[in-house]
């Protein structure tokens, strides 16, 4: 193992807590998608978690900073994948953290097959993307 | 109270983005890359993610509670529609083009930079279109 598997898989267990923590102290699942648009929607109502969710989510990056970031694609490009994301998530329910992080917890066959669904569209496209070809003409 | 641990619970989860440097796109997209230089370091994040959440899951599952006694039901594990599929397959588009989902999206924005705050912006439009298109299907049914 290389110190950089070390800790991906260290802010995994990180990631892991703190979907744990929010599940058995508030009773909600950290779904970073549902929780954004609950959020940007105003549902008023049990509104202060999600605030106060997202908030620690967004504070040690503003306080320790990113890191290196690279992005791949320039402005135009990732507002249209942003776009797609947000419409994705919202119609199939769940992104990387509801489905891959939280759904995978609970042993639900249905965020399994859409994580694979998401895995598989995504790793496609960057193959069209990186290798300039659709696989199966290669 | 649910303020504080829902606070927590999103640091215990930022600093781990944080840590396992999930927020640069080319990382996520090296992963996704299985026909180049492959790099395994999202599946052992997601990984260390499940197994640790997955005792709390159980927990809340079979008691159908939290551990302040508070009633918690968890979504259907089971029912698999064309939405389900559709919508992600759409995700992972949007994903596969840009290395980002929502939530290292947010972090990114912390860095101020126009390509964060157009991803976050492009996530928000979509959640707008698709309550737009449920909205219009949920009166069109009513007709």
């Amino acid at each position: 193992m290389t110190p950089d598997l070390w800790s991906s898989l260290g802010g995994g267990l990180l990631i892991g807590a703190g979907a744990a923590t929010l599940l058995l102290l508030n009773g909600r699942i950290a779904g970073i998608s549902g929780i954004l648009d609950n959020t940007v929607r105003g549902v008023f109502g049990a509104q202060a978690w999600r605030i106060a969710f997202l908030l620690g989510l967004v504070a040690p990056a503003a306080v320790f900073g990113l890191g290196e970031i690279r992005f791949a694609q320039s402005a135009p490009v990732l507002a249209l994948a942003g776009v797609l994301v947000g419409f994705g998530t919202r119609v199939g329910s769940g992104c990387t953290s509801g489905h891959g992080v939280c759904g995978l917890a609970n042993w639900s066959l249905r965020s399994l097959l859409a994580t694979l669904t998401f895995m598989t569209s995504a790793a496609l496209v960057v193959f069209i993307v990186r290798h300039g070809a659709v696989p199966w003409h290669s | 109270m649910a303020f504080l641990t829902a606070l927590i619970a999103g640091l215990l989860f930022g600093t781990g983005l944080l840590w396992s440097r999930m927020c640069d796109p080319q990382r996520v997209l090296a992963f996704l890359d299985v026909a180049g230089l492959w790099n395994p370091a999202l599946a052992f994040t997601m990984g260390g993610a499940v197994l640790v959440a997955m005792p709390a899951f159980y927990f809340v599952r079979k008691r159908h509670v939290d551990m302040l006694g508070t009633a918690t039901t968890l979504p259907d594990r089971f029912k698999l529609t064309a939405r389900l599929f559709c919508g992600s397959a759409i995700f992972g588009i949007g994903w596969g083009l840009s290395g980002i989902c929502p939530g290292p999206g947010l972090l990114l924005l912390t860095g101020g930079t126009t390509q964060s705050i157009v991803f976050v912006a492009g996530i928000v439009a979509g959640f707008f279109v698709s309550g737009v298109l449920d909205e219009s299907a949920k009166t069109g049914a009513q007709r």
